[in-house]
């Protein structure tokens, strides 16, 4: 959770505090001719490509090594075993390696490109209904004690918190990542090999990328040791041979070091989705039988291939947070906080019109 | 055109509050809304028809994310084409939510406009609350 100052929602000044939230357009910038996408106004911490098409988030991590060592290596492999292994063996060796390259590259990709499963943050009349809710002692001026709110899910106890940057409960098995200032659905965890989330979203994409990658890597390490014996008899000795493919064994050092993560990730992930479990639920021990008898996973249908199939072929759910939608102009009711009090931004009449603006201006320099 | 009269007539009414009808989450993270009638709305509308209105969203919300052969199918093939085809081809989700848009903007015609009410389209809101704006009922004189 993000350690900001925490300001209550005060349902009278609801004015003031939508320029915390964000999620609507102070009046002077709605003026503009041109018509703003909702990607250009969005809160988190991401970047945006393509005309919202594409999202990262800000701080991309390591992408660029990924992308990097998996180009190189690939391409290694390609210019300087291949050849020599279809001369020895088969023509399905670069085959099955260019199958399981494009397949990493695409699914790397995915993952790091789609939304994660971004909950947008509260407009501030559902804030303000939540505060209504909250039965709260403290004042203003200091941040209130964290706020739960249990639930029963399958009979058992779930505790949801409140998130005081997006101003709501979280659903559960939602978590706030403080790299991206989102909350992510299904959260995984924040991953910087591929610079994202991951998520409800791109949960799928991330395990058909680090099993196909595994496979990648086993491929090539498997291929580039063939190349060696096979080298090591036609040259007359193993060392001789290394000598004669110094880009076989800068392979093989790359590949040999990231089969033991890979290979562990991808099992300890195959073990995630069989047990319908994420990696946070799993790092905090939150349905561990140390905590009692009563506690098992909820979201468990106790069964692993149904778990198998829920996870990585279920329903993709959509984007929740409409990049490309167009911001509504000024006379929409939706992003305007209009409650009794306030004038609504409706009115045609230009009088009236004047009226709101000079309003406005007034709270704004208030 | 009468019902698109009564819709164009709230976009001029004062909005008097807004009721927001939480998630339901018994059942797990399946999308659900809660059916209990608000108190709010006890003297705009019959607890019958919302309690109907918001039955029929939970079930079509429960038709997008079912787990059955038809999803099965689609995860299955997205995941021999590198996912690839989910830029090119409309989810079976996404097309239960453009039946539920269009559901939505019937029942704010046919119900909830007369009565001076309109219903918000949850996925507008992240999928977290249907929001039900109550508008003052001056300007709508149906009632």
């Amino acid at each position: 959770m993000k350690n900001c100052e925490y300001q209550q929602i005060d349902p009278r000044a609801l004015r003031t505090s939508t320029t915390r939230t964000s999620s609507t357009l102070p009046c002077g910038r709605k003026n503009s001719q041109r018509l703003r996408k909702k990607w250009e106004i969005f809160p988190g911490k991401n970047r945006f490509y393509c005309d919202g098409r594409i999202m990262l988030a800000r701080q991309c991590g390591v992408l660029p090594l990924t992308i990097v060592l998996i180009v190189i290596t690939s391409g290694l492999f390609f210019t300087f075993d291949c050849p020599f292994l279809v001369r020895h063996l088969t023509i399905f060796i670069p085959v099955i390696g260019g199958v399981l390259f494009v397949f990493v590259i695409f699914t790397l990709l995915q993952t790091s490109f789609t939304d994660p499963g971004i909950l947008p943050r509260a407009l501030p009349d559902e804030a303000a209904d939540i505060e209504r809710h909250i039965d709260n002692s403290g004042s203003s001026t200091y941040r209130p004690p964290p706020r739960t709110k249990e639930i029963l899910i399958n009979d058992q106890v779930v505790k949801l918190k409140y998130c005081f940057t997006c101003k709501m409960f979280r659903p559960p098995r939602t978590s706030h990542c403080s790299l991206c200032d989102n909350c992510v659905e299904r959260f995984d965890h924040h991953c910087p090999w591929v610079g994202n989330c991951v998520g409800k979203r791109n949960y799928r994409f991330f395990y058909a990328f680090i099993v196909s990658l595994a496979f990648l890597t086993s491929f090539i390490f498997g291929c580039v040791i063939t190349h060696l014996i096979l080298e090591s008899q036609k040259a007359g000795g193993i060392i001789q041979a290394i000598q004669n493919m110094p880009a076989s064994i800068v392979e093989l050092v790359i590949c040999f070091f990231s089969i033991w993560s890979i290979l562990g990730l991808s099992g300890f992930h195959t073990y995630l989705v069989a047990s319908n479990l994420t990696t946070n639920e799993d790092i905090k021990g939150s349905w561990s039988s140390k905590r009692g008898e009563d506690s098992g996973n909820p979201y468990t249908y106790n069964n692993i291939f149904t778990n198998c199939c829920a996870v990585l072929c279920g329903p993709m759910p959509p984007s929740l947070i409409d990049r490309r939608g167009f911001l509504p102009p000024d006379d929409a009711p939706q992003t305007v906080t209009s409650d009794a009090e306030l004038p609504p931004f409706m009115a045609k009449n230009d009088t009236n019109m004047e009226e709101n603006c000079q309003d406005f201006a007034l709270s704004c320099t208030a | 055109m009468a019902e698109t009269h009564s819709l164009q007539d709230l976009r001029q009414a004062a909005v008097a509050s807004k009721v927001f009808v939480q998630r339901d989450y018994a059942s797990g993270t399946i999308c659900k809304f809660q059916t209990k009638f608000p108190a709010e709305l006890e003297s705009r509308i019959d607890k019958q028809q919302f309690e109907e209105t918001m039955q029929t969203l939970n079930n079509l919300y429960a038709e997008a994310e079912k787990l059955g052969g038809r999803s099965y199918l689609e995860g299955c093939l997205a995941c021999l084409t590198a996912y690839t085809i989910f830029l090119c081809m409309e989810t079976h989700y996404e097309k239960v939510l453009k039946k539920i848009a269009k559901y939505i903007q019937e029942q704010n015609e046919k119900i909830f406009a007369p009565l001076g009410l309109l219903l918000t389209d949850p996925i507008e809101r992240g999928l977290r609350v249907v929001e039900i704006t109550i508008f003052e009922d001056r300007s709508i004189g149906s009632r």
